[in-house]
């Protein structure tokens, strides 16, 4: 492995310095290898004004992912990427925003939850979202993972009761990734009355920052969905982007965007 | 066996057997997976409910099927051979058990549409003719490249009143056609049930389909009772894919002393030459690379073209109540021939691979000559006649 880069600051401290700020977040996401210079990618998004990143780290079956994410990962696995492949190429990047890994659990369950945060560990990870762990699976990984410095970031849906809300954002750290629809990852036009209401719902229960995620397909979405929550996370429609050709320059056009009607939303700050 | 009280139980609130099984799916489909359990344990500890199922196989679905003795099979082998007739049920297979089991299930929670993957197409089969028996709107995802190889089937199905949905990702096969499934499941848990065609996916599906599958194991004990001397055979062996047809079959004999032997495809051993790994909501023994990516499983039965393995049956091996051994393509067609040739019985490609082992095994120390074995013949062969006249050819 690579050395271990200079300290990128821990997941949840960063989100709720900006959320103190009142500031909402933004995190694009890039699954790794998807193209070749899917680095020089990460870098741009985080120019363009990322406050943190989320990469995911390919899987043959992934499960939750919509058409677009799912090409991406076929791709970057036709390429040749592979999770050694992917977290070297993360530790040499030079970034002073936190980083978080998404992927399915067998790629973690392959290697042992030890050895797989460790490596995050290594790369200067700061979070991993494990999409198909849930909350009952979850224990192990979590402890794995705070031994290595690495925070976990939960999954709560709309179809996610009371009591299940309290226990993720109680189990989770670094943020808790709200997912704004019944469905798989995915573009869409608008956000409907479910999105607001999870945000809400989880807010109430939780001091932890809250993020939405799905279906987040640019400034509107994005702004719509900051309106409830402390952040966004956008994949489908950065990922739609890079597929159809565009460069590091175009891709991070839209993040400016976002980024843009992000700063905009006004909102009293919290104690 | 100390182990059988552990082993084909109830696995609890977390669905484990032993190491394996589990719920690995996304959060939004937890509540879903809860649902099902709860009134999966309702509808099966009530009365009224197995009566009803209990009637409908019997009527609709022609059970009990028999148990027929192989009798010039067993004379050349030298090993008394009984076959377990799962290729009379309705629709040729033992899949309309399950389907039918989970269809009453479904209708009972008030969902109105059925979603099902299938590779060989027998799952779908099944599914389409409950859903038009039960009047419920069926939707079966099967990868493209099924579509073209299963076409007889795939018509069958949308005779049935289907939708089938070609699924172009990947490999276009039934891992691809799975995950397919539970993404169209994610976006409508509340109003369709997700059909699952094996001892696989997360709680309680595993067990659930087991229980479905239980008749097979428990009529042909009953069976046996009466054909045998010993009452029981010396071993007992069925096909694996997913492993339903196995995991029913063995539930009816794990507590007695018969050996229970599971047949896997040579090109999709999940058992044989995987390690355990978590794919489609459960943890068991998967086919996969050395960082993880699940492998293609090859195998010319299209119905056990799957890289995992139920959770119970990675349980039963590692426990060592049952055996896992492999059957490679040439043995399962000259299997198929022999049993046709000898019995009068075209057996589901499938299925044949149990028979190959049987071919394979009598008269070495596996199987004694003068010992009984019991095989599950799954399902039937026409389905694959089309495919075995070029392989013979
Ligand atoms: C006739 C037949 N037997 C066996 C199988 C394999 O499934 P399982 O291992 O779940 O019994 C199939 C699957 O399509 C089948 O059609």
């Amino acid at each position: 492995m690579t050395t271990v880069t200079v300290g990128r600051p821990p997941l949840e401290r960063h989100l709720r310095d900006h959320r103190d700020q009142g500031r909402k977040a933004l995190v694009p996401y890039v699954t790794a290898g998807v193209v070749p210079g899917w680095t020089g990618l990460v870098e741009a998004l985080a120019a363009a004004g990322a406050d943190a990143i989320e990469i995911g780290l390919p899987f043959s079956d992934p499960m939750l992912e919509g058409t677009t994410i799912q090409e991406a990962s076929q791709r970057a696995l036709e390429q040749g990427m592979t999770t050694e492949r992917a977290l070297a190429a993360v530790a040499e990047l030079d970034l002073d925003i936190p980083l978080v890994v998404m992927t399915y659990s067998n790629l973690i369950r392959h290697r042992g939850a030890g050895v797989f945060c460790e490596r995050l560990a290594g790369a200067g990870v700061s979070g991993l979202i494990p999409v198909d762990t849930p909350l009952d699976e979850a224990s192990p990984l979590v402890a794995a993972a705070r031994s290595q410095g690495i925070e976990t970031v939960l999954i709560v849906a709309p179809s996610t009761p009371p009591d299940r809300i309290d226990a993720i954002a109680r189990l989770g750290s670094g943020f808790v990734y709200a997912s704004t629809v019944m469905g798989t990852t995915g573009e869409r036009i608008v956000l409907g009355d479910q999105a607001a209401d999870l945000a809400t719902r989880v807010r109430a229960a939780t001091d932890r920052p809250v993020l939405m995620g799905f279906g987040i397909s640019g400034p509107e979405t994005a702004a719509q969905a900051a309106r409830h929550a402390d952040g966004v996370i956008m994949g489908a429609a950065v990922m739609r982007r890079v597929l159809a050709g565009e460069n590091a320059d175009e891709v991070a056009g839209l993040v400016r965007e976002v980024r843009t009607a992000l700063d905009a939303i006004v909102e009293p700050h919290w104690p | 066996m100390t182990q059988t009280a552990s082993v084909l139980a109830d696995p609890g609130a977390d669905g484990r057997f032993g190491a394996f099984g589990g719920r690995y799916v996304p959060e939004a489909l937890i509540p879903a997976c809860r649902t099902l359990e709860r009134e999966f344990r309702s509808a099966w500890s009530d009365s009224a409910f197995r009566e009803h199922l209990t009637r409908t196989l019997a009527v609709y679905a022609g059970r009990p099927t028999p148990v027929t003795p192989a009798a010039r099979l067993s004379a050349e082998l030298g090993v008394t051979v009984l076959l377990k007739r799962e290729d009379l049920a309705h629709t040729g297979s033992h899949k309309i058990n399950n389907v039918l089991g989970q269809a009453l299930l479904a209708q009972r929670m008030g969902r109105t549409t059925l979603l099902a993957e299938t590779g060989a197409g027998q799952h779908g089969v099944a599914t389409a003719t409950v859903g038009a028996l039960l009047g419920l709107d069926v939707t079966v995802f099967m990868g493209a490249k099924d579509v073209e190889r299963q076409a007889l089937n795939v018509f069958r199905m949308e005779l049935l009143g289907a939708k089938v949905v070609p699924v172009t990702a990947g490999s276009q096969t039934l891992a691809d056609a799975t995950s397919e499934a539970f993404r169209h499941w994610v976006g409508q848990s509340d109003t369709a049930h997700y059909c699952i065609g094996s001892v696989m996916g997360p709680h309680p599906y595993p067990w659930m389909v087991r229980e479905f599958q239980r008749v097979i194991g428990e009529e042909a004990r009953g069976q046996c009772a009466q054909l045998l001397p010993a009452g029981i055979p010396d071993v007992v062996v069925a096909c694996v894919g997913g492993g339903s047809n196995a995991a029913g079959t063995f539930a009816g004999f794990v507590g007695t002393s018969a050996r229970l032997v599971g047949v896997e495809a040579a090109g999709g051993a999940a058992i044989g030459n995987g390690s355990p790994g978590i794919l489609h909501g459960f943890e068991s023994y998967l086919l996969q690379d050395d960082d993880g990516q699940v492998l293609e499983a090859h195998s010319l039965s299209a119905g056990l073209d799957y890289p995992g393995v139920g959770p119970e049956h990675a349980h039963l091996a590692d426990s060592g109540r049952a055996t896992y051994v492999s059957a490679d393509d040439d043995e399962v067609l000259a299997a198929m021939v022999k049993l046709a040739r000898t019995e009068g019985i075209l057996g589901a490609l499938e299925s044949c691979h149990a028979v190959a082992w049987v071919l394979r095994a009598a008269g070495t120390d596996e199987l004694p000559t003068g010992s009984t074995v019991l095989v599950t013949l799954s399902g039937r062969g026409d389905k694959d006649a089309a495919q075995v006249r070029e392989l013979l050819a």
